[in-house]
């Protein structure tokens, strides 16, 4: 049985006199323990509100509202009062974000900020915690971590901020961690070293990570399963191979087209999707992407697609997705270094 | 190449910036050497593309060169004309001729003023077009080629969307005629399916008005997509510069081996096959840069000899310009990378001591 089961997830916000943004539209996906998916999309798509609303951290204001299952462990984590919500979180499931400096408090040192999760969930006390903070510090690759835990957080890098936010979420050897694009505001040779030590502590502990990025590099090189959002629903759900390999969502071949591959040559054109996520149809009147879509029939609107459901275990939804073998050429092979 | 194919030509550039310090006072304690002594030359209708990790002075690298941010020495030549020491008066009117696309389109474009009045604006300036007519045509023709409507002319910057705020910013480049066009950081705000869209445009408007550009960028996969040359920084110096193909097929600078390793491809094969270069610790501070080469101290193959005490100088092995003692063993697989250990990077080292001199809450740090 999967570890996370998220089911028909929905978020809507309503303001008075405004149309509701159905920002996340059923969004369904599963995480077994010790796997690492993928959430990826463009801005907008909702793979950001999927993850805090998982978490029970979207903001309480009137016109919010939940809808469908997030099942962790057997519990519905939606139907969790916050007091139980609180014991899960940190504990079980603990979070990664973007930006390290606005996650951290600034004026208490790291120090504090990381036995804070000690003390409130393995019941850790003075000597004992910070031992075991400077542990965790260690782990992450922060040098002199000692040293470290006495610093503020604008004391430290990029980098090191984000270490300590990883340290502070595997405290307590999470069962899950939602990383949420974790590596989107470092450089790339910081980007590098943080990516390779999320997939150590995978590997070494068993966690299960939900990787939430825009970036389909990264996702190449770490997860086993990835699900492709537009517009709040998940449109393709493949292993890694195979989505990159042939793609059948139009949506994922249009991406796919749109990165500049590092190891491409000089001079091959990219092929963009036309028009911007601005350009979405409702779900309930057929495909949210068909504006945007060169495959695009008239079935597409009217009526939503179906998920369907391909016989190697990967999903997509759309009446008329790309052939399998495919338009997309086959992994350069002699060119990769 | 002959010498007037080269449209810009940087000499030893350098930008430093005082670091001051006190209350009533201000008292240089340091410079921040953003840019320290940069060579390069722009062939007329290429792209030069410049890499590198913030801090490394890419931007101020740009900025200095259309004499935006004075340079502290070194020569800047366009078109043969020395930029450096050219009169104000003569260099605004030289600006029509070298224009910037700036980062982040919402902000560099004035809310309160609409499309046209934005087109406008550099046309009055340089006394470009005869009439109002005639500056509509001008208008129309660039909105035309950046792929506007017509219609857009009267909108406002927030009812666009960022793709399309990016082609206001081209268009308003543009409109000028210019033949040089020193775009920083053009697409990194944009999501991935307009990334490219904008991509492309600057390719078509490069191959139908014989542009030339130089494209300031940290995504290595961008850069080496649009240009024919690139440049690698690091703190404030060039360490390599190479044909855009030659550059992945044989990186000789290690740093420039470390950055290609890092950037991830979309692509699982190519993912789970490549050899990672991972750096230790963080990029240095610009205000106390490491001695010798500034990379030894996250070079996996600084070697005890030269590298901390003499700074390399960029010499060409082969058609590539590479500022490293050892490129040469490093390439044939004659010095072996080793482990290097992380030093801490302080994000506010000032030179001396790691004071507390930039925290915003210090009284007189606003003054």
């Amino acid at each position: 049985m999967a570890l996370l089961e998220v089911e028909d997830l929905s978020v809507t916000f309503a303001r008075r006199g405004q149309r509701a943004v159905h920002a996340v539209d059923g969004v369904s996906f599963s995480v077994d323990a010790g796997e690492v998916v993928g959430l990826v999309g463009e801005s907008g798509c909702g793979k950001s509100v999927t993850s805090l609303a998982i978490m029970g951290l979207l903001p309480k204001q009137p016109g919010l509202r939940v809808g469908g299952k997030a099942v962790f462990d057997g519990t519905d984590l939606l139907q969790l009062d916050d007091r139980s919500r609180r014991d899960i979180r940190g504990r079980d499931i603990a979070m990664i974000f973007q930006d390290p400096l606005s996650s951290l408090n600034p004026v208490i040192p790291i120090g504090l900020q990381v036995t804070e999760v000690l003390t409130r969930h393995r019941g850790m006390k003075g000597e004992t915690a910070a031992k075991e903070a400077a542990a965790l510090l260690d782990r992450v690759g922060i040098p002199d971590p000692k040293r470290r835990l006495k610093e503020y957080p604008h004391q430290l890098s990029g980098g090191m901020r984000q270490r300590a936010l990883i340290a502070m979420a595997v405290a307590c050897q999470p069962r899950l961690l939602i990383a949420d694009e974790p590596t989107t505001a470092l450089d790339v040779t910081i980007q590098a070293q943080i990516l390779e030590l999320l997939k150590e502590l995978v590997r070494d502990s068993g966690t299960a990570l939900l990787m939430i990025t825009h970036d389909l590099g990264v996702v190449a090189g770490m997860c086993d399963t990835v699900n492709v959002l537009y517009g709040g629903r998940v449109v393709e759900t493949a292993r890694r191979r195979p989505l990159f390999r042939q793609p059948r969502h139009p949506y994922t071949v249009g991406l796919l087209g749109s990165v500049p591959r590092l190891d491409a040559g000089r001079g091959e054109k990219l092929n963009p999707i036309p028009g911007s996520v601005r350009d979405l149809l409702p779900w309930p009147e057929g495909c949210a992407f068909a504006p945007r879509c060169a495959r695009r029939t008239d079935e597409c609107v009217g009526e939503p697609p179906e998920l369907v459901h391909a016989h190697d275990g990967r999903s997509y939804r759309c009446v008329n997705p790309e052939p399998v073998p495919g338009l997309v050429p086959a992994p350069r092979e002699e060119e990769s270094a | 190449m002959s010498e007037n194919d080269i449209l810009v030509e940087v000499r030893d550039l350098k930008v430093h910036f005082p670091i001051k310090r006190g209350v009533l006072f201000d008292r240089v304690v340091g410079q921040v050497k953003a840019v320290d002594g940069v060579d390069l030359s722009i062939a007329r209708g290429k792209t030069y593309g410049l890499v590198g990790e913030s801090g490394c002075g890419k931007s101020t690298l740009g900025r200095a060169l259309l004499q935006l941010t004075p340079p502290t020495a070194g020569e800047v030549s366009f078109d043969g004309v020395e930029l450096t020491t050219l009169p104000s008066g003569k260099l605004r009117s030289m600006r029509r001729r070298m224009q910037m696309i700036f980062q982040d389109p919402m902000s560099s474009l004035d809310p309160r003023q609409n499309v046209e009045s934005i087109l406008t604006e550099g046309l009055q300036t340089h006394g470009i077009g005869t009439d109002r007519t005639d500056r509509r045509r001008i208008i129309g023709e660039t909105l035309d080629a950046v792929g506007l409507p017509r219609w857009a002319l009267s909108r406002y910057p927030h009812e666009f969307s960022g793709g399309q705020r990016q082609r206001i910013g081209i268009a308003r480049a543009l409109v000028l005629g210019p033949e040089l066009i020193v775009a920083d950081e053009p697409v990194s705000a944009l999501d991935v399916s307009i990334q490219a869209q904008v991509v492309n445009l600057l390719d078509e408007l490069q191959d139908n008005l014989g542009l030339t550009y130089l494209v300031i960028a940290h995504d290595l996969a961008v850069v080496r997509h649009i240009s024919d040359t690139v440049g690698v920084m690091y703190l404030g110096a060039l360490v390599e510069e190479a044909p855009s193909d030659r550059l992945y097929t044989e990186p000789l600078h290690p740093y420039t081996r470390a950055l290609m390793s890092a950037v991830p491809v979309p692509d699982p094969d190519v993912e789970d096959r490549r050899e990672r270069i991972l750096l230790a610790g963080d990029l240095p501070s610009p205000a106390n840069p490491p001695s010798g080469c500034r990379f030894h101290t996250r070079c996996p193959w600084a070697q005890p000899t030269r590298c901390a005490d003499e700074r390399p100088v960029l010499r060409e092995i082969g058609s590539s310009r590479v500022a490293c003692h050892f490129a040469e063993q490093i390439a044939s697989g004659e010095l072996r990378p080793h482990q290097v250990s992380a030093q801490i990077v302080r994000p506010e080292d000032e030179g001396d001591a790691p004071g507390v001199v930039s925290a915003p809450t210090e009284p007189g740090s606003y003054v």
